[in-house]
Order: structure tokens, then sequence, then C-alpha cells
């Protein structure tokens, strides 16, 4: 599956903006995800297993509420930085 | 309280000078040279990120340690070993332990504070955090741990209060102290949750709120409603330690066990409430504030529009007035906690960063003041970094 990163992430991902995983859960891909490179999953992932405050995550346009979320080896994940910030 | 034995004060610094600048918008490196007269700024570093504080390692005066995060992003520490010419992240940031399922835990919002740790303890550091936590580092910075039990104490925790229970960015855990005599004697304040500490390398504390107010019509026995904004040791003399309060500005000797409100001799139509607090590197009766208008609403601006510091060189028994060079009128600005700080050369380098992007600087001791640089991002932290003693 492929999972969109967007702009303030691809610091991690050396400016890639799709990157390829896998899992069977939302869990698994963003281990992944942080195996391949480290970091990233605490900057959208709370200590506590909770998706950060400002930031949304979408598996096949349906928004994941928790990370046990199942997935499939052809979905397609977006990590989405929600409006916030100024 | 430890030994009452006074430190060796250290001799004047003679090197060059470097602001190391934390912003709303990311971080710079302001160089001066050895006589203080040119500085050049750096172009930004983590533009876009909030840099709550930057601090050197004052034990190999190469490495310095960022407490960033974003505002979509989670809170992180970067790490650079080569004076800020290239930067890592923290393997294991701050981070709260995991609490069981169903449980209701903690998670960092953002590291607020840095201290590096003791002279003989190279790779050391502390960091405080808003929820309030107090953790530590002894490789670096690379991993962080939670730091003694405080994090998890039911008493801590109370007088920690909940998010709701801070400034509006969230409460905050600050002023980490070391005492350069001893590794083991260590201060932590927390606004609001009072200030403390511990003899024995943070296996117990103590809580030293005496003499201290808290707002009217509260109870100043609940440690939950002191909230001191910023507490310096004096290095000169570790025994004496000062404060800025939010209610008020603060001396303890630690022989005397109890705060003296020293700002009761600041001017009437200015008060005693802000949030820096600045010591003399060599004296341990001179130190500067830089007032706000802490009235109504709390404006947190200078009184009046008018900034100005106030240097007290009597500990605290008198203060004169130091606002020579800044604007006389409609300067509508402040100074944060962590943004007003000194250098060791003499006479001594004041520095400060406001609300509104500028660093100013005197080389008098604070008797006439110059703009070193405009149009910043709001500025959070101006620490000075000594790089040849």
């Amino acid at each position: 599956m492929n999972v969109s990163i967007p702009t303030p992430l691809r610091s991690y991902t050396a400016g890639q903006g799709e990157v390829p995983a896998d899992g069977t859960s939302l869990e698994e891909v963003l281990v992944t995800l942080d195996r391949r490179y480290p970091g990233i999953r605490f900057r959208i992932i709370t200590e506590q297993d909770t998706i950060r405050k400002h930031i949304r995550i979408f598996v096949n346009g349906e928004q994941a509420q928790h990370l046990a979320v199942p997935v499939q080896p052809d979905d397609h994940i977006h990590i989405v930085c929600a409006l916030s910030g100024g | 309280m430890p030994r009452s034995t006074k430190a060796t004060s250290p001799q004047p610094a003679t090197g060059s000078v470097a602001l190391l600048i934390g912003t709303r918008k990311g971080a710079f490196i302001l160089r001066g040279d050895r006589t203080r007269r040119t500085w050049k700024l750096s172009t930004p570093m983590f533009l876009g990120h909030i840099v709550h504080h930057l601090v050197l390692d004052p034990r190999n005066r190469r490495t310095i340690l960022m407490a960033a995060r974003t505002g979509h992003l989670g809170p992180t520490v970067f790490r650079s070993t080569d004076f800020g010419r290239t930067w890592k992240e923290a393997k294991k940031p701050p981070a709260f332990p995991k609490v069981p399922e169903g449980q209701q835990g903690r998670a960092v919002d953002h590291v607020f504070w840095l201290t590096p740790g003791h002279m003989s303890q190279p790779g050391t550091w502390y960091a405080g955090t808003s929820p309030q936590g107090l953790f530590r580092s002894i490789d670096g910075g690379v991993t962080w741990e939670p730091f003694s039990y405080i994090n998890d104490d039911p008493q801590y925790r109370e007088w920690m209060g909940t998010v709701q229970d801070g400034t509006p960015d969230g409460p905050k855990l600050h002023s980490i102290l070391i005492d350069p005599r001893d590794p083991a004697h260590l201060y932590f304040a927390m606004s609001g949750g009072g200030v403390h500490e511990s003899v024995d390398g943070g296996r117990t504390w103590t809580t030293i709120v005496q003499g201290l107010e808290v707002v009217e019509g509260f109870d100043a026995a609940n440690i939950a409603f002191h909230d001191p904004h910023c507490v310096r040791l004096c290095l000169s003399n570790p025994d004496r330690l000062y404060q800025q309060n939010h209610c008020g500005i603060y001396r303890m000797d630690r022989s005397e066990g109890r705060w003296i409100r020293i700002g009761k001799n600041m001017p009437k139509k200015v008060g005693d409430i802000g949030f820096p607090m600045v010591l003399h590197p060599r004296d341990p009766d001179t130190a500067w504030v830089f007032p706000m208008d802490g009235s109504t609403v709390w404006p947190r601006v200078s009184p009046g529009g008018k900034p100005a510091a106030y240097v007290t060189r009597t500990s605290g028994k008198t203060w004169t007035r130091q606002d020579k060079g800044f604007p006389r009128a409609n300067a509508w600005w402040t100074v944060k906690r962590q943004a007003m700080t000194a250098d060791a050369h003499e006479p001594v380098g004041l520095y400060l960063g406001t609300t509104s992007g500028e660093i100013w600087a005197s080389h008098t001791g604070g008797t006439s003041w110059t703009c070193l640089a405009r149009h910043l991002p709001e500025i959070y932290s101006v620490e000075v970094a000594e790089l040849k003693r």
C-alpha cells in the first residue's frame, strides 16, 4: 500500500510525498514507517498511541479515529496536517 | 539545605559571544565579535518550527540542544554537535510512559525548558515540559527518560493541575537549576505548582514556597496556587536564589529559608510583575528584571508602552530604572521568561528578545540599550553562548 506524506513530514522521507508501507493495521503501518524513517511516528502519534490533535489519518478516504483500524495491501493511506498552526 | 560554602566567582569571559535565539517561527544565531560591537545574524534554522529553547552545552561549547515542535507535529529535541551547522533529531524525545488501556495518560505537548547538567556530568541534560514533566538525558540529549518520581506522584500531579490550570499555552515546568558545587543539589519550578528542591539527586524533593504570595483570595498553603515565572541561582553565591513570580519579585537566602518580596521596593506605578529574572555572574547583590503590565486582564506588555529594565545592586533593597535607548513611548512589547540573559564579560552584557521580534543589548550593565536585530518572529528565548573563556 502507499502512504501520502504531508510536506511537514517530508524531512523524514527525503522529500518523498508518497511512500510504500505494509501491515495489517494502521499501527503496523506506522511502525513500519518509523523503522524506515526514524522519529516520524512520534511527530504524529502521542506516547499514549493517540493521533495528535492537529493530525488526521484517512484510509481510503475514511478518517481513522484510532490505530487499530485494519488495512489491506491495496489501501491508500493519507496523513494530513489539519488546518491549524498559524 | 546542603553546605553553605561560597562558590568561586568565575573570572570575566573575554572571548566572543553568540546569542542563541528561539522564536515562534524558527531558531537563529546572532554572532558577535570579542568587542561585542559587531553582530551577524544567521539564516533561520528550522524555519516554521516553534522553538521554545536553544541552549549551548557549556561543557564542550559545541553542542546545542533545541526544544522544538510545529503547529501540527509533536514535540521533539534537535541536537547539533557542530554549533548549529548540522542537526539530528533525538532518537527518543521526552515522553510520558504509556498507561494501560482505559486509563488517562499524559502526552507531552512541548518541551519548554532545557538545562545542561553539572560540569562534572558531561552528557547529562534536564528538560521541563508542558504538560508539566521533568525529564533527563544522560547521553547528550539523544535519548530522554522521565526523571525522578514527580511525573507520576499523586501529590505532584495535583499541584501540576491540568491544562486548564496553566497559561493559555499550557502549564510549564521550568527553571531547572543545578548547584555548581554539587550535582545532586537540584531545583525546579512549576507554573503553577511552586518551587522544589532536592539535595539527593532527585530521589526526594522539598517544596520551598515560604514567604511567597499567591493571587488574592487564594490559600498560599496550597502549592498549586504558587506561580513562579522564573527562578535563578546565583553562581557567585549558590545559597542565594532570586525569583520573578506571578505575584512579585523575591530573593531567598537559604540560611533564612524564606522568600522576601524585594519587589515591594519597585516603583508603585510600575509594579513587580514580569517574566524574566537575570543575575550578575559575579555579584550576588545585582539582578535585573523587566516589568510588564499585570493589571486587569494581564495585557503582558511594557507598563504604559514604555519598556524598561530595572536593576538592583543592593539585593533588592533599591531598584533603578534603565530605559536609555529603548523607545520612549508606544512600544507595546514585553520579554518572556527565557528571553533575557547576561554574558560573563566585564562589564556585563545584557541581552533580551522581545515579543515583537527585536534583540536589544546593553554592554554597560543596562545603563544604555541598543537594538541588535529586528523583524524576527516573536522571540521565546535568548541564551548566551560564551565561545571561549
